[in-house]
Parts: structure tokens; C-alpha cells; sequence
């Protein structure tokens, strides 16, 4: 036996631990509700049927959750971006004294547990008028992916040429315009990449969104909450569904990957 | 041209004031609710309540201990696939891909991934009596087993966040010039010596974040043990989630945050002081 067939085993081995829980999971959560409670069971699934995604999908509360997790992880983008944004530009293109400091704080971020954040501020946001609200679980879970949004957006201007912009100034285009015109268009993979990141950092949250929430549950927030109390198609379903969105979405970002953790190392 | 000093800082201030809103501020918070009772007098009664309560202890012991557990296996499983990848050639971004999947995977998914391989009727009950050895589906996950249930949530967790120690290592193995390991290939190294020699040293500032925030992460584990056994293994983190839901006692909560940070920064500086001076004594 060569060393590469060895390899190539071990690799597949390990692809099969990543693939197995998720396909056994998809086969209960595509099968009937009599196939899930089947005992003993077999590896493979036995009736293809909607039945408990749709039971999922029917029980009152799933819709709004669905909803409520998708205006928080759109928000979270959306400020992420807004305030990591500029600042990556900001480390990318001018040098300041307080640069280095900036940096830290931003690292330092990753370092604090979620619980120190969640639980003051879910006392505080009841006198902000904030808790309960898609608005108040976006901001802390924009908290979680500014750091990235950062040192992302930091790294993809970084890669394009100052001389492009100072060009575009030349020819009298104004800061704005030239970064309008010629970085935006150039930087918009990647800031897609650091978007959808921060899309999933918030559509996976659980802990704060369920400290900060009571009836405007997200998705995660609403499982956890109603775990224990209910049957396990539900679970299997609901489980399913939040890692469905997960797979697309590091398939898309997937050549960012290493430059979203390349660069966090430095 | 004066003005374009100010530039730089105007671009930062937004996420600067941000991070103050949604870090300093709730930071500062979370100590005065820890160490403040009721009528907002400074006492310790949060902290006694807390290590008084039935659950602090095995709280305590079961956190501590996944994340011994856990973060050794991580970085071990991670280092192999990093390296496993170097040998594949053909096929490697497949690979690459399907061994990242789980980074996007919640923690509370993949709590409810594993519980339908553990559960009554699950995949892991079939499988055994298929092989014969139970006749009757087991309870695996309740109080009463909690040596399996603990195997559960190893199982979950480094399924599912040995991924970003994997990331992680491969940016930093980018990182590292091929020549070295060239050179140390023309003085005869084995390739057994040259992951010791050369290859893990270069890659000891990479190891050391994997390790920092995959600990700290391990620290504040929570929705995997809750999908799994409820609170039949109690974890730092779903006290404070109990404390705060179900008791409606915010100050005992904050006195768990605190204790969950503490430990973190405790491991944090550890780690530093260890990985330096094994850098010290390589040089």
C-alpha cells in the first residue's frame, strides 16, 4: 500500500464523521413520523415523507421564529458591515497612532464569554425598551460578529492596490466616488463572504437570543425553549432545518475562510 | 491636507463606540449585578448563593472537565486533518470543504444531531442490537449515566467545533515557508522529525489561538448539554441560563457570568505563560 491510498483512506474516514450525523439526521427529519420512532433502525431511510418537516413547520410559533431569526441575522449583517467596514478600510489604507491598541480591542473581543454580555444586558435592555425585540438580540450578536467584520474587510482592502484608488483621484474622482467605483466593485466578494459570515454567527446564536427574548424568539432561541417539552420529530426537524442554510453558506464563503483565520492569527 | 489625520479615526469611532456599548459597558455591568444585592448594597451573597446551590459543584466539575477533554481531542483531530490535507493533492478543496461544514453548524444543532444517535430509539441502541448485545432500547442520556451522557456531548462537540481549530491551523501552516521543511529533508530528516522539529514550533503562535479560544469557547459549552440531557450534566453556562429564565435571579446569574469569565481568563493566561517559556526553552 502506498502512503497517498493510506491518506486518501484516513481522509475519507474523516469525511464520513463529518457526513454520517448529518445524513442520519436529514433521514428522520424527511421521513414519516412512524419511521422516526422505529426501533430498531436501519441505516438507511425507509419512507421518504414531508410529514415531519410539515408538522414542523405547523406548530405555532416555528413561522414567526423563522421570521424573527431572519430579521436578526439580516440586521446583524447589515450593522457588522456598516461599522466593521469602514474601520477595516481604515486599517488597511492609513497608518494611526492607536492603530496596534485597535487591533487588540477588536481581538480581545473573542476572548469575553457570551453569558458576561447577555445577562446585564438583558437587564438593561428591558429599560431601553430593547429586550424582547429583533433590534436589541441583533445588536448583541453584531457585538459577536464585528470582530470579524473588521479584520475581514481589513485584509480585502489590504489586497487592492492604493494606486487604483489614487488613480481614480487623479482623473477627479472624490474619496467617496473612488471608493464607490473602483474598490467597492473589487472588494464586493468578499464583503458578500464577510456578510454572509455574519449572517450565520447570528442565525446560530442561542444563548443571548433566548436570555433576550420572550415571545419575539428566533429560531434557536424557540427550539431551545420548547425542547424539553417537545416530541422528538420536532426536535430532529427543527435541527435539520437550522443546519440546512449552514451548509450552503460555507460552501459559498469557502475560499474565505483561511483569510478570515490568517489574518485573526497575526 | 491637515484634515486627513482625522480620517482614520472617523472610520474606526462608530465600531470603537460599538464595543464600549456592547462590551465595556455590559462587562462593568455584569460585576456591579455579581457583587450588588436587592437594595442595591454591596454584598457577597450572589456568590454564596451560587456555591451553596445543589448544582454549582458537579456545574464546576462537568465544565472543567469537557473542556479538558474536549480541546486536547480537538487540536489533535485538527492537527491530523491539517496534515492529512498536505498528502491528498487531488480532491483537496472536496475535503476541505466537507471537513469545514460543521463551522457553520450551531452548537444547539448539533446537540439534536447527537441526541437522535444517543436518544431511546436512537441510531447508537439499533447499532448495538444489531451487533446483539442489547435486546431493549437503553437510556443513555438520563442522570442516572452520566459517564455516557458526558461521552454525548465529547462526541457533539468535537464533531462539531473541531473545525475551527482545523481553520485555524491551516492558515497557520500557510504561514510557514516550505523551505524549512526542505532544508531540514536535505540534512535527513524523517518526516516523523520534522513535524517535531520544524513544523510544530513554527506553527506554536497558531496552536496557541486555537487553544485560547476553543478553552474559552469549551468554558461557556451550553446548548449542546441542554439538547442532550437537559440539566442531567450541569454546565456553568446553563446555570446562568437557569438562574436568570427559570429563577428570575439576574444577580446570582452575573455571579456565574463572572465565575465563567474568571476561569477563562485564568486558562487564557496560563496557556500564554506556558507556550512562552516552551518557546523560550526551544530557542
Amino acid at each position: 500500500m502506498n502512503a497517498r491510498l493510506v491518506y486518501l483512506t484516513l481522509a475519507v474516514l474523516l469525511a464520513l464523521w463529518v457526513l454520517v450525523p448529518i445524513f442520519l439526521i436529514a433521514t428522520l427529519a424527511l421521513s414519516d413520523r412512524a419511521s422516526v420512532f422505529a426501533w430498531p433502525k436501519g441505516i438507511l431511510p425507509q419512507h421518504f415523507s414531508l410529514e415531519t418537516i410539515s408538522f414542523f413547520f405547523g406548530v405555532e410559533g416555528v413561522g414567526k421564529a423563522i421570521r424573527n431569526s431572519l430579521v436578526v441575522a439580516g440586521l446583524t449583517l447589515l450593522f457588522a458591515l456598516l461599522l466593521g467596514a469602514p474601520a477595516g478600510y481604515a486599517l488597511a489604507r492609513y497608518r494611526f497612532a492607536g492603530a496596534d491598541a485597535y487591533r487588540i480591542l477588536i481581538l480581545m473581543t473573542r476572548a469575553f464569554p457570551l453569558a458576561i454580555l447577555a445577562i446585564p444586558l438583558s437587564v438593561q435592555f428591558i429599560h431601553l425598551g430593547l429586550y424582547d425585540t429583533p433590534l436589541g438580540v441583533a445588536l448583541v450578536h453584531t457585538a459577536l460578529a464585528l470582530p470579524f467584520a473588521v479584520l475581514v474587510t481589513g485584509s480585502l482592502f489590504l489586497g487592492i492596490p492604493k494606486e487604483l484608488e489614487e488613480a481614480a483621484w487623479t482623473l477627479g474622482c472624490s474619496r467617496v466616488q473612488a471608493f464607490v467605483r473602483v474598490v467597492l466593485p473589487l472588494a464586493l466578494p468578499g464583503l458578500t463572504a464577510t456578510a454572509i459570515f455574519a449572517f450565520v454567527i447570528s442565525w446560530n446564536e442561542v444563548f443571548a437570543a433566548t436570555l433576550l427574548t420572550l415571545r419575539e424568539r428566533t429560531l434557536p432561541a424557540f427550539l431551545l425553549s420548547a425542547l424539553n417539552d417537545s416530541p422528538l420529530p420536532f426536535r430532529f426537524a427543527g435541527g435539520f432545518f437550522l443546519i440546512v442554510p449552514a451548509l450552503v453558506f460555507i460552501f459559498v464563503i469557502r475560499r474565505y475562510l483561511f483569510t478570515l483565520w490568517g489574518i485573526a492569527n497575526r | 491636507m491637515r484634515s486627513e489625520r482625522y480620517i482614520p479615526y472617523l472610520l474606526v469611532l462608530p465600531s470603537v463606540l460599538f464595543l464600549l456599548f456592547l462590551f465595556a459597558w455590559p462587562l462593568l455591568e455584569a460585576l456591579l449585578l455579581s457583587i450588588r444585592g436587592a437594595g442595591g448594597e454591596w454584598t457577597l451573597e450572589n456568590f454564596q448563593r451560587m456555591a451553596a446551590d445543589l448544582y454549582f459543584k458537579d456545574a464546576i466539575k462537568y465544565t472543567v472537565l469537557l473542556a479538558v477533554v474536549v480541546v486536547p481531542l480537538q487540536v489533535v483531530l485538527a492537527l491530523c486533518l491539517a496534515l492529512l490535507l498536505g498528502g491528498i493533492g487531488k480532491g483537496r478543496d472536496l475535503f476541505l470543504y466537507v471537513w469545514t461544514i460543521p463551522l457553520g453548524i450551531s452548537d444547539l444543532a448539533a446537540g439534536i444531531v447527537w441526541l437522535a444517535i444517543f436518544t431511546e430509539r436512537g441510531y447508537l441502541n439499533s447499532f448495538l442490537q444489531a451487533l446483539g448485545v442489547i435486546q431493549e432500547p437503553r437510556l443513555w442520556l438520563s442522570y442516572e449515566t452520566p459517564a455516557i451522557l458526558f461521552l454525548a456531548v465529547v462526541a457533539a462537540e468535537v464533531w462539531r467545533a473541531t473545525a475551527i481549530v482545523f481553520v485555524i491551523l491551516v492558515a497557520g501552516l500557510q504561514l510557514i515557508p516550505k523551505e524549512y521543511g526542505e532544508a531540514a529533508e536535505v540534512f535527513g530528516a524523517s518526516p516523523w522529525r520534522r513535524f517535531w522539529k520544524v513544523t510544530l514550533p513554527l506553527l506554536t503562535p497558531s496552536l496557541q489561538v486555537a487553544l485560547i479560544l476553543r478553552t474559552i469557547l469549551a468554558l461557556e459549552v451550553f446548548a449542546v448539554v441542554v439538547a442532550l440531557g437537559g440539566r442531567n450534566l450541569p454546565v456553568l453556562a446553563g446555570e446562568a441560563y437557569y438562574w436568570y429564565n427559570a429563577y428570575q435571579n439576574p444577580g446570582v446569574a452575573a455571579a456565574y457570568s463572572v465565575l465563567i469569565l474568571g476561569i477563562s481568563v485564568v486558562a487564557t493566561l496560563v496557556y500564554l505563560r506556558l507556550m512562552r517559556s516552551r518557546q523560550e526553552a526551544a530557542v
